[in-house]
């Protein structure tokens, strides 16, 4: 069962690496700010999401557990209001053809 | 080689690439951006070390609030910026290459030379401290130990604001400080203005209280105060109140006066100017660290908030 649980994490947190790769590689590859943003944010919401179910069976408590849930949650929260924002700048300053 | 180290060498090649690049950098936004990464990577090489504390003050007050400051001074620098763009001439730069290069020199050769293990007063201060009630050292040091360091620090806080303070045109000295932020009131950062400062206020106080066991401490957990509170001004959910305001000014006074207070209490009840008695060291030093936070997360959040900019009777 502990051997099946390890698996999962490792797939999982694995999975959320790859996210964050893409997220970077899109960061450095994309032309414009737009889409630069929609890399990047891919890699906050769904990369952590992973990383974060990933470490679940791992955490040991049901607290340790809610807290690792409260910070992805956070994390969203914090980005998506960050990438809002930029956006709304990024619009302002290079309009859309 | 094993992991650890491969790790703690990316780090510091991270760290070394961000700071070159914060200097190299021509635009003093682009300058501000590197800072705050480098401060980011710099608090992990302080995790890696187990210096925790140091951290999570690296994390709040060496990257956090000096960024938004450093942003500020660039948003209000931006006016003048074009005409400093321009290169200096090559004695200048050449001055300043000498200059740079010899303090460098110097640095290296001062930590190269120093002793294998220097002298330390850490065994003293451990042993010395379950008399203070706390288990966190790095706590029982700056609240016990070396009070009087951390009494002139929160001093010197309240004079820095002041110091700001005293850059307010005449006609709106004692009034709000800053610029009025108003934005639609269902904008997104409004709605994170009112979903966010919840979790931080808890955090903060958290932060403080867990502080005297854990790594944390009064500095740490008023610096996400005034982050929460900076984040509900610029967000325009609550205006900054004006300086003239009783309040205002008694919170802010309040950190010292009460350090102060048990401080000269403590020559009467322990025989030295800040000493605490060992039956009751632990209340005390909590007694000293609540009105503290709330000097610190007044000041740091009025730092930012800059000086006075509009009369205290305007709307």
């Amino acid at each position: 069962m502990s051997a099946l649980l390890d698996l999962f994490t490792a797939v999982s947190v694995l999975t959320g690496a790859v996210f964050f790769l893409a997220g970077v590689v899109g960061l450095l590859r994309f032309p414009d700010t737009l889409s630069r943003l929609h890399a990047l944010t891919k890699a906050d919401n769904v990369g952590l999401g992973l990383i974060v179910i990933g470490l679940l069976p791992q955490a040991g408590s049901v607290f340790a557990a809610l807290k690792l849930l409260l910070v992805w949650l956070l994390v969203l929260l914090a980005a998506s209001t960050v990438g809002q924002m930029m956006a709304r700048v990024a619009r302002r300053a290079e309009p859309p053809q | 080689m094993n992991l650890t180290v491969v790790l703690e060498s990316a780090l510091a090649v991270l760290v070394l690439g961000a700071a070159v690049w914060t200097i190299a950098a021509r635009s003093a936004f682009a300058a501000a951006v590197g800072f705050v990464s480098y401060g980011l990577l710099l608090s992990l090489v302080w995790v890696q070390l187990a210096a925790v504390d140091v951290a999570l003050t690296e994390a709040a007050i060496g990257s956090g609030l000096t960024g938004v400051l450093l942003l500020g001074a660039v948003a209000t620098l931006r006016r003048t910026e074009a005409h400093t763009l321009r290169r200096p001439g090559r004695a200048l730069r050449v001055t300043a290459a000498v200059c740079c290069a010899l303090i460098s020199a110097a640095l290296a050769v001062v930590v190269l030379t120093l002793p294998e293990s220097g002298p330390t007063l850490a065994p003293e201060a451990m042993a010395a401290l379950p008399a203070t009630g706390v288990g966190n050292p790095v706590t029982g040091v700056l609240m016990a130990f070396r009070g009087f360091d951390t009494l002139l620090e929160k001093v010197v806080l309240v004079l820095a604001l002041v110091g700001v303070w005293s850059l307010a045109p005449d006609r709106c000295w004692d009034g709000r400080p800053g610029l009025e932020h108003r934005l639609p009131a269902d904008g997104v950062l409004p709605f994170f203005a009112r979903t966010l400062p919840p979790f931080g206020v808890l955090l903060g106080i958290h932060l403080m209280w867990t502080g005297a066991d854990n790594p944390g401490g009064a500095f740490q957990g008023g610096t996400v105060l005034a982050a929460m509170w900076l984040l509900v001004m610029m967000a325009g959910v609550r205006d900054a109140p004006a300086i003239r305001e009783q309040w205002v000014r008694l919170a802010l006074v309040s950190g010292p006066v009460v350090f102060l207070a048990v401080g000269l209490a403590g020559m009467l009840t322990a025989g030295a100017f800040l000493a605490y008695p060992v039956a009751i060291a632990k209340p005390l030093i909590l007694l000293i660290e609540v009105p503290m936070l709330l000097t610190i997360a007044l000041a740091l959040g009025l730092l930012v908030a800059g000086p006075p900019e509009r009369a205290a009777d305007a709307p």
